[in-house]
């Protein structure tokens, strides 16, 4: 019998490199490298800020200054504040989950690309990257929290019971998040054109989730199965939450909580997936 | 002698990168350009293939320290990488009992961190546990030798103490079969003989070694087989004083 490569590697118990690996255990190396993508993320943030002269407090000055614009622009010179109560509290709260929805976006569709030499330096399952990501941007949404909490009271509203499930809220925003990181990390890796249409589609989206007017006014000229759309815009949905939890005054449609877990589920699961589909394409030129 | 043991087996491997951005000298790459090209569905100018592994095989056995020599762009390093598994392959198989580990943890560190940081970073990209991190990490800074500098940022290392940081993380974890890329060359003449003498322990540990280097000499006192690569295909494979004699008599 002729020895092919092979048969020769069957023998000896060898087998082939770079083939993906399952999807249940390459769940279960993601879980083994959780510390990872928790360092990693801590050390994309605090490198971030490294040189400044402020260093981490750059941290909450950015969601500072970036409301303070906003208010600008579309509290003082615009006046879109038609029918809402409390509207500093309002608008802020919009930008800041929005934000968040928008920064792991950008940084997902740069996980893949910006990370070449890791990718083609060591092994791990490559979606801690765009996990990492995500995480990273969560904790930067954290900080922007503590700010968004005193911008809140300093408008005159009390911190209820319903702050407390504030962070359920967020749990569903970044499961949301996490997946849109890791199918846009996927897409971009393919074609890099992708990441220079992705700032267009974020401006688009965020013009149409109801940050700075409010929704229901807004969505009132359209007719119901456009309103329904609107209603149902991830983003929109998240913000809604948060701005009931957050504003006395502010009340969300009720089936507000049960669109937002179905989007969470439905993106991050299917964005596991659809990353994982192309897990040993990453990294080729 | 009972049969060698293979430990990698490399079945007619092609690599082919492929490129963007490598647009002509002159003309040809105006935005009007790009879109006559687009509408005339012709393929980009800017869009090149580099075939950097052309067919190569080969097989190494338990006990191997094989020197990959070769001109600058032969293909060792992008050899390295795909047997490593960390570039896909475009045709051709490499087949490995265990997970053959790239001696670089350069691209997970951060510039911006200060040493110890990027150590505990370094190692958990490597796929260590936090127990495993906290283990290794005293032996990690006293191989380092950089002193108080561990706890500044990196951006202020000079080149040297940059890589004695490198080679001390990636040298901290044994495994199987090493690929090692140009890593020796690295410091200054004390580290230099310490970072040998930790290869050689490496070597002991594992069963088989890679090794890219520049410096032939390093090649022939570390390795007993060579492979010879030029234009991305094996010129010459075999004992590595043979293999470098021919190295050597054809650049001359």
């Amino acid at each position: 019998m002729a020895t092919t490569p092979a048969r020769d590697a069957e023998r000896f118990g060898l087998r082939p490199m770079g083939v993906r690996p399952a999807f249940v255990p390459y769940l279960q190396q993601l879980w083994q490298r959780r510390y990872f993508i928790w360092t990693f993320a801590r050390a994309q943030v605090d490198a971030g800020n490294s040189q400044t002269r402020l260093g981490q407090f750059w941290q909450v000055l950015n969601p500072l200054l970036n409301a303070l614009v906003f208010f600008f622009v579309f509290g003082v010179l615009l006046q879109t504040r038609k029918g809402v109560d409390n509207y500093i509290a309002f608008l802020v709260t919009g930008v800041f989950i929005f934000t968040y929805t928008q920064k792991s976006l950008i940084s997902g569709s740069k996980s893949i690309a910006g990370n070449l030499g890791l990718i083609r330096a060591l092994h791990f399952p490559r979606a801690v990257l765009p996990l990492a990501a995500t995480l990273q941007e969560l904790l930067q949404l954290g900080i922007s929290m503590g700010v968004l909490a005193i911008i809140v009271m300093a408008t005159g509203e009390f911190p209820t019971w319903w702050w407390l499930l504030l962070p359920f809220a967020l749990a569903l925003q970044t499961l949301f998040n996490a997946g849109m990181a890791l199918i846009i990390a996927r897409l971009t890796a393919r074609v890099l054109d992708v990441g220079q249409l992705l700032p267009f589609a974020i401006r688009t989206w965020l013009y149409l989730s109801g940050v700075f007017y409010s929704m229901q006014v807004f969505a009132a000229r359209f007719p119901d199965w456009f309103q329904v759309l609107l209603y149902a815009n991830p983003a929109a949905v998240y913000i809604e939450l948060v701005r009931d939890l957050l504003l006395d005054s502010y009340t969300s449609p009720p089936w507000a909580w049960a669109i937002g877990a179905a989007w969470a589920l439905l993106f991050s699961s299917f964005g596991l997936y659809y990353f994982w589909r192309a897990e040993e394409t990453y990294g080729r030129g | 002698m009972a049969d060698p043991v293979p430990t990698v087996i490399v079945d007619d491997l092609n690599v082919v990168y492929r490129v963007w951005g490598a647009a002509p000298r002159q003309g040809g790459n105006s935005p009007v350009d790009a879109l006559r090209r687009i509408a005339k569905r012709e393929s980009s100018p800017v869009r090149r293939e580099v075939h950097a592994i052309r067919g190569v095989s080969f097989t190494s056995y338990r006990g191997d320290a094989i020197g990959l020599v070769g001109r600058n762009g032969s293909g060792k390093s992008t050899l390295l990488r795909a047997i490593a598994g960390l570039l896909p392959a475009n045709s051709g198989t490499v087949y490995t009992d265990s997970q053959p580990s790239l001696l670089g943890v350069n691209a997970a560190l951060m510039q911006g961190l200060t040493g110890e940081r990027n150590i505990v970073l370094g190692c958990l990209a490597m796929g260590l546990t936090p127990a495993e991190v906290d283990a290794k990490f005293e032996s990690i800074v006293e191989f380092a030798g950089i002193g108080d500098f561990v706890s500044l940022p990196m951006s202020t290392y000079s080149s040297g103490m940059a890589a004695r940081l490198r080679f001390a993380i990636a040298s901290a974890v044994t495994h199987d079969v090493m690929l090692i890329d140009e890593a020796l060359a690295t410091g200054d003449a004390e580290f230099q003989r310490r970072s040998e003498e930790r290869i050689k322990e490496l070597r002991g540990e594992a069963g088989t070694v890679y090794l890219v280097s520049h410096s032939l000499g390093v090649v022939r006192q570390t390795c007993n087989r060579a492979i010879w690569l030029d234009a991305g295909r094996i010129v010459a494979d075999g004992e590595v004083h043979e293999v470098l004699d021919a190295y050597v008599a054809s650049v001359k």
